[in-house]
């Protein structure tokens, strides 16, 4: 039966986080937005104490098939968007598995899941990053020339990747690892295409390069060079075996656990702009009307309103591609629409913020245009806006990417 | 518990409301909007459907079924889908019985709903909607003044569903003040002294169903005709109830269009290739797609929260103009991916996108 209400107890671990956002992400936001690339070393170590604490991974992000809640895809989104209404940098670096550990939990065999995943849940804080971006493909990410030769009981990797969260901290700054997506066989294309985790400090993996960006920039995001990089022949996740729709499959797996999640930060941003407005058109005495004429409502009412209709409707669509998740439902088609729309929504609500609040708006002295600059990067990372309405008008259509590109 | 989906009953309803919808429905919509006639077979095979007797209590003639929201929106997206002046005619005299059930005290549901829970389809109505741009619920010219036992009713109503046809209207007035709570409902009878019926209106959408204007002049009527009895009505609840009706409605007409448009636009050729093989026409789809998503998902949220007991008026009235905007937009999506055959009346588009106009235009218009 048609259900949108949570359970009491989702709705007090919710409490929980959102107390989290508020107290150790928020008071540290524009300090660490403004100091780029330094660490938020106690955030961190808090964020990861409370983890351990509940036998949760630090950064709750998900590994299917380990799930102890059913609901669990849904419950993550929940968490995240609190605490992206704290910070969505400060989020983004928290410690734990990250993409890297999505990868693993979606592309890995159950040894492997252990194996790899299990640092995640003890020790000192550690951080699973994910590389796939090159210089020369993003979207496209089937064109990927990074390559991994099989020598002996190893593999052997060679290749720039670009844009990878957290790859500093996994690749040199912690206990963790980069899973590398790689080609075994340039002529296969997409289906030669694997994953292979890198441990930390592995020999000819190199952090070159930590970019400078305009949002979440309590994220490190590098450029990491892979030069006669040696990883033994049991890290590559899943098969070896060469075979059509086999490889890149992994990749969209994990599109598909990993894009509602997205979608919920950006919801968390987008909330944080749209409560800043509430509050503030409250402390001005300027009433929101519902139920009256749409041709009574000011202009600032209907602004109003449509950003809170529209961070509603990206909500509801990410909530239905994670709980699709959850039952076990093949939820590619919504995952994209709820990445697609969340990632427009919360652009345009941020920019409108700023807007309405004007010089408020953009004074660095509120965080209103932090999250206008914060807000931009889920329209683009995890497949862009373009993509994700690629994929959307593949499936309603039903074009493969050859009929459709 | 966050559920997505719909229950074995609600799917088994909606496989009937869609079957009936695109085998009846659907073939007699243009003919309806050109010639502003809906077939009588039609409209009594859909009322066999139940629509309107399913939710009459039993001990008045009816089914007796269990009401929802949820549910009554899922049937008005299919309905809307077949067709939306078909679906307002099927449903109007819902306008009635719906208050009645909810608020209107055994004598008058004693006295009115029998007759609507006949084999027979009966014409029965609600005037809402008034003739003025700014038209708000909340603030009606239309006022019900107090004069010893009984009420005086005057003002202007319009846009209003087989009033000509009905024996019963249920017209909405307010008691005096401003807000919801000072709106008043009577149900009165089409021969009341006063009230006077305007020639069919003549609407740019819509076309198929009859609609009229209704005038009250010093209509005079017992107080026993007040919905509520002394105690009054639920207005905003109501008032909700039928912008998600609106709403479902909305996202039925987009559903329509959608469709049809994706599928002209894989069979149809340009450059040698299928129009949709292109990114501009399918982005706009997709988009359309997503809208249409996000619109029903906002519906059924407003509607779960009616179905839990709450009035549910902030989040009704955002579901009504979101999917009345949505519905725009895909309509008109739907022209343009059609281009010059979309303007022609020989397709549907056309037709849609003028139906599509009036969501964010008229309240009222029907109910879960």
């Amino acid at each position: 039966m048609i259900d949108f209400e949570l359970e009491p107890q989702v709705v007090n671990q919710l409490k929980m986080y959102h107390l989290a956002a508020a107290q150790l992400m928020r008071p540290i936001s524009r300090e660490f937005d403004e100091r780029e690339h330094s660490e938020p070393r106690a955030f961190w170590e808090a964020m990861w104490t409370a983890s351990q604490n509940l036998g949760e991974p630090a950064d709750a992000k998900p590994r299917a098939g380990e799930g102890a809640s059913r609901l669990r895809n849904l419950n993550t989104c929940l968490s995240v968007e609190e605490l992206c209404w704290g910070d969505a940098g400060l989020f983004l670096s928290i410690p734990g598995g990250g993409l890297g550990g999505a990868a693993v939990a979606a592309a890995g065999t159950a040894e492997q899941r252990e194996r790899f995943l299990r640092r995640f849940r003890e020790g000192q804080p550690k951080w699973g990053a994910m590389a796939i971006t090159e210089p020369g493909c993003g979207s496209d990410s089937a064109a990927i020339t990074t390559t991994a030769t099989r020598d002996g009981d190893h593999w052997v990797i060679n290749g720039t990747k670009i844009f990878c969260t957290a790859g500093q901290m996994a690749a040199e700054k912690s206990e963790g690892f980069v899973v590398v997506w790689a080609t075994v066989d340039r002529q296969a294309g997409r289906a030669g295409i694997k994953p292979f985790v890198v441990e930390h400090h592995t020999p000819g993996m190199t952090v070159v390069r930590v970019e400078n960006k305009l949002g979440i920039r309590a994220s490190d995001t590098a450029m990491i060079v892979f030069e006669n990089c040696r990883v033994p022949a049991d890290h590559l996740l899943g098969s070896a075996e060469v075979k059509r729709d086999g490889g890149f499959k992994d990749v969209m797996a994990t599109f598909d656990a990993t894009r509602p999640i997205v979608a919920a930060m950006a919801i968390g941003v987008g909330r944080a702009a749209l409560d800043f407005v509430r509050d503030f058109l409250a402390q001005n005495n300027i009433p929101v009307r519902y139920g009256i004429s749409p041709r009574r409502l000011t202009a600032l009412e209907r602004d109003f309103m449509e950003m809170e209709v529209q961070l509603k409707a990206a909500r509801l669509l990410t909530w239905r591609a994670a709980w699709m998740l959850d039952m076990g439902k093949r939820n590619n088609l919504e995952a994209s629409m709820a990445k697609a729309k969340a990632g427009k929504a919360v652009t345009q609500i941020t920019q409108k913020a700023v807007e309405l609040l004007g010089p408020v708006g953009y004074s660095r002295k509120e965080l209103v245009e932090k999250w206008m600059r914060d807000a931009k990067i889920n329209d683009i990372f995890e497949g862009t806006q373009q993509i994700n309405l690629m994929i959307v008008a593949r499936r309603i259509l039903d074009y493969s990417s050859r009929e459709l590109n | 518990m966050i559920n997505f989906e719909l229950d074995d009953d609600q799917k088994l309803i909606r496989e009937t409301v869609a079957a009936f919808a695109a085998e009846q429905i659907r073939p007699a919509a243009r003919a309806a909007d050109e010639s502003g006639v809906i077939p009588p077979e039609l409209v009594a095979k859909g009322h066999e459907l139940g629509l309107v007797r399913g939710a009459i209590p039993e001990a008045y003639g009816g089914y007796g079924d269990a009401r929802s929201a949820v549910t009554g929106a899922i049937v008005m997206e299919e309905l809307a889908w077949g067709d939306l002046a078909i679906a307002v005619h099927l449903l109007a005299p819902r306008l009635l019985v719906t208050p009645l059930i909810e608020a209107g005290g055994a004598p008058l549901q004693q006295r009115w709903l029998p007759p609507l829970a006949q084999d027979q389809f009966v014409a029965a109505t609600a005037a809402l909607n008034e003739p003025r741009f700014d038209f708000d619920p909340a603030a009606m010219k239309t006022v019900a003044r107090r004069e010893g036992q009984d009420f005086v009713l005057s003002g202007v109503k319009c846009c209003v569903p087989l009033a000509q046809e009905s024996s019963a209207l249920l017209v909405y007035a307010s008691g005096g003040s401003e807000g919801f709570d000072a709106v008043e409902g009577f149900v009165i009878g089409r021969e009341t002294p006063g009230l006077e019926i305007s020639p069919r209106e003549e609407n740019m959408g819509l076309k198929g169903v009859a609609t009229y204007t209704l005038t009250l002049n010093d209509c005079r009527v017992d107080r026993s005709a007040r919905l509520g009895g002394e105690s009054g009505l639920n207005f905003t609840r109501l008032l909700s109830e039928s912008r998600v009706a609106i709403a479902a409605m909305a996202v039925g007409v987009a559903r329509a269009a959608f469709e049809y448009a994706r599928d002209y636009a894989r069979e149809r050729k340009a450059f040698g290739v299928p129009i949709a093989t292109k990114q501009a026409i399918a982005f706009m789809l997709a988009e359309m797609a997503i809208e249409i998503d996000a619109a029903r998902l906002l519906v059924w949220e407003a509607a779960a929260r009616l179905d839990k007991g709450e009035n549910g008026l902030k989040e009704s009235y955002q579901a009504r103009n979101y999917a009345a905007q949505a519905a725009l937009t895909v309509t008109d999506n739907a022209v343009q991916v059609l281009g010059g055959h979309g303007y022609i009346r020989e397709h549907p588009v056309e037709m849609w996108l003028r139906n599509a106009r009036g969501f964010a235009v008229l309240e009222g218009l029907a109910t879960v």
